[in-house]
């Protein structure tokens, strides 16, 4: 019996692309044979953009990377002004954007759950019951900053606006909710016998592989490398805040899932760390001037965003906006080994794989 | 008109028409009109009645089944389900048939176009066929066919031909993969499906659907659990529904075989679809919950109803709950467990009708208690024992590891 391989081309418009992505899949029946992964449906140019753009202006377009995790973007770029600017923030403003970055981290990881479950099949049950909590968050954001994805919250310095005081029995009551609400999605998909078939052994990512490929976040984590910026490099104030990494012990799909429902446990214990430590007070020093202008030289501070390692290199002529300004952006480089991860595998295997790693493609491409 | 006068409801209308003097027993109004010399003709109006009257009342069941599947599983999902058109958005299904009708209907330029139009066409009709021969209630079904075990089994394996026909003519390789996973998995599953079935003709003694029902004394789910899990995990597979729903598959395939579909074809499988689960849910309520029998209180109807409507709970439940399998794993499930579980079903059942032909009360709940040790010894064995060993991928619960400090 004769065979032939079958060249599909999945995407940019498909259900579980997780916006624009393409792939030029071939497959041996159900195998995959080869995956060659093509972005750029989603350039926006926001790097040349942010050039013509104020330091305060340019905020707005980091929102617009990783749309589901917008408070990392801002803190990663506020935190690169603020070296290349030598601005000194105040304390309560880096106290708000750490709770609010780590609410926000916990709702980037609701969405990659929700959507990878979603890849496998389920009927959308898990991810509602996981955007319900998520939609939580976005309400604290709102009352934070009256923004809800596009957030714009962080300035050089701190943040824009003091945190209204509805908003903190809102957040005591998320953090009081959210631990049971995580058993019940433990209950529903931890020792799921079919999510356990269809995700353990499944695309394992090797250690050095990941390293080599300069893998970061929980993917990273998953493969069992102790890599969090958070403690290896902390900025903001977290070397005042003890928390623990949850590491995966195979690397595949499974433990993926693993590593960032353990991780929004650890996020709900460092927002309430962050409560007790923080102490009323200016959120933005005053001498930080409307029109940031740093001398020439150049910065990069990297964070641990929800995806990954999310860094701005910013360079600076002296004048109001960055002479060149370029994103190490985590989805994009975390999504290099995808075809490594995946041949051999089955086509079933190839969504729950792209899922697991976790990309936003307004990042990617940015 | 011999078998076909067994069913109260077709003889009821017969002889309002018929002057057969048979029939004067039966009439409540003298208003019969047709010569007993052509009753052939009283025989054909009574047909084609009772035929648009079962054709028309699936339909209204595909659309009430489409509103309660939509409200349950917005319930399901902490959520509120159609709410907008008409009371507790019972209107929906109805908005929603008449944009798929007005649809633009593209035909791609690759298809085969002959095989393109009658897919859908061969997935609605032979569904329809299955509602006559399920006895409602104690006299209310339309006919009682010798055989209807076995023409069960046939009309409902129809639909994966039809699958395969709708991959093939489409021309789209999303199309065509679903396709071709239909037949290999509908195929598989009709295997356990079979032989679960032959344990409840072993039961019953006879391949009559009113025969099946009769003979449960005790209902067949609790007489031979085996049986009946196996029969419920294989007709979900037959009909494409989660966790099995590989063919259509949203977040791989598209929509699997209808990709290439739109307006009143897609309906057409969409309806199909629904309507099958109708059907499969009454045959499942007929093998293995006792039919219409129930305490004589309620009516016999109503009992199949209730039941009924449960039966498609827990497919609507499945779909709310359960993460799809993958292809192999569906395979290896098919051949390597419910195969072998049916088999045991079948064997241990027909041990005991050869030892106690006819049962009595006591040897009826002995056999029940010997079927259930069976059935959970068998499940361990396989779901603990076995599984990891067939399926390849060899699963363990685990937990995550933290760095330290």
């Amino acid at each position: 019996m004769s065979t032939e391989l079958v060249t599909m081309n999945i995407g940019p418009i498909h259900p579980s692309t997780h916006g624009v992505f393409r792939m030029r899949v071939t497959f041996d029946g159900e195998t995959i044979i080869d995956a060659e992964p093509i972005i750029g449906y989603l350039h926006r140019g926001s790097e040349k953009l942010a050039e013509e753009r104020t330091y305060t202006q340019v905020v707005t377009l980091t929102d617009r990377m990783d749309y589901t995790a917008s408070m990392t973007n801002n803190q990663a770029y506020i935190l690169s002004v603020e070296k290349l600017s030598g601005i000194t923030p105040s304390e309560r403003g880096v106290w708000l954007r750490m709770i609010a970055s780590e609410l926000q981290r916990i709702a980037a990881h609701s969405v990659a759950i929700g959507f990878l479950i979603n890849d496998l099949g389920a009927w959308h049950t898990p991810l509602l019951y996981l955007l319900r909590e998520r939609e939580k968050i976005l309400e604290l954001f709102e009352m934070m900053c009256g923004a809800r994805i596009t957030n714009s919250y962080l300035r050089p310095g701190g943040v824009f606006m003091d945190a209204p005081d509805e908003f903190w029995p809102s957040l005591n009551r998320f953090l009081d909710e959210m631990p049971n609400r995580l058993d019940d999605i433990e209950n529903l998909l931890t020792d799921n016998e079919i999510i356990l078939a269809r995700t353990q052994n499944v695309a394992i990512l090797d250690k050095n592989d990941a390293i080599n490929a300069s893998i970061t976040g929980p993917m990273l984590r998953a493969s069992g490398v102790d890599w969090d910026l958070r403690h290896r490099n902390p900025y903001d104030y977290y070397e005042k805040i003890s928390f623990r990494r949850p590491l995966g012990t195979v690397g595949d799909n499974n433990d993926r899932y693993l590593v960032r429902l353990h991780e929004i446990r650890e996020s709900l214990k460092i927002v309430e760390q962050c409560l007790d430590l923080i102490e009323p007070g200016p959120v933005q020093p005053e001498e930080v001037p409307f029109l940031v202008r740093p001398p020439k030289g150049e910065s990069y501070v990297p964070i641990e965003a929800p995806k990954g390692e999310l860094g701005f290199y910013l360079v600076s002529d002296g004048g109001i906006s960055p002479f060149r300004c370029h994103v190490r952006a985590p989805s994009l480089i975390n999504l290099t080994l995808l075809r490594d991860m995946v041949i051999g595998y089955k086509i079933a295997d190839l969504f729950v794989t792209f899922g697991s790693i976790d990309v936003n493609m307004g990042e990617v491409d940015r | 008109m011999g078998p076909v006068r067994e069913s109260f409801i077709f003889e009821f209308l017969y002889c309002h028409l018929s002057l057969e003097a048979s029939c004067s027993s039966v009439r409540i109004i003298n208003i019969a009109f047709i010569p007993e010399s052509l009753s052939w003709i009283s025989f054909s109006l009574t047909a084609f009645f009772w035929i648009f009257v079962f054709v028309n009342a699936a339909l209204v069941g595909v659309l009430a089944l489409i509103w309660g599947e939509r409200r349950l599983i917005g319930k399901f999902q902490a959520r509120l389900g159609p709410n907008r058109w008409g009371p507790l958005g019972l209107f929906t299904p109805v908005a929603d048939a008449i944009k798929v009708m007005f649809k633009e209907d593209i035909e791609p330029t690759l298809s085969d176009k002959l095989i393109y139009v009658l897919a859908p066409i061969l997935m609605v009709v032979p569904v329809f066929m299955i509602f006559p021969i399920i006895p409602y209630g104690a006299k209310t079904f339309l006919t009682n066919i010798s055989v209807g075990v076995v023409f069960v089994l046939a009309i409902t394996s129809i639909n994966s031909l039809s699958v395969l026909m709708a991959g093939w003519a489409s021309g789209n390789r999303f199309a065509i993969i679903g396709g071709i996973r239909a037949v290999a998995m509908l195929l598989s599953y009709e295997i356990p499906m079979g032989i679960s079935a032959a344990g409840v003709v072993i039961v019953a003694g006879s391949l009559s659907l009113s025969g099946v029902v009769d003979s449960q004394v005790i209902p067949n789910a609790i007489f031979q659990p085996l049986g009946f899990i196996t029969f419920l995990i294989a007709s979900t597979a037959e009909l494409n529904r989660s966790p099995f729903d590989i063919t259509e598959a949203e977040s791989e395939l598209v929509a699997g075989y209808m990709t290439d579909y739109s307006s009143m074809k897609f309906g057409l499988f969409y309806l199909g679809e629904f309507m099958a689960t109708i059907a499969s849910s009454a045959i499942i309520v007929t093998f293995y919950f006792s039919g219409w029998r129930g305490p004589s209180f309620i009516p016999s109807e109503i009992w199949f109803l209730a039941k009924w409507i449960g039966v498609i709970a827990i497919f609507i439940w499945f779909r709310a709950t359960f993460p799809r399998l993958r292809i192999d794993q569906i395979m290896s499930l098919a051949w390597k467990g419910l195969f072998e579980l049916s088999l045991i079903n079948v064997l241990v059942l027909a041990l005991m009708i050869a030892i106690w032909p006819d049962p009595t009360g006591m040897q009826l709940l002995l056999m029940t208690a010997i079927n259930w040790i069976v059935f959970l010894a068998s499940v361990y064995i396989f779901g603990k024992i076995l599984s990891p060993n067939l399926t390849g991928n060899k699963i363990k619960k685990r937990s995550v590891i933290y760095g330290l400090d």
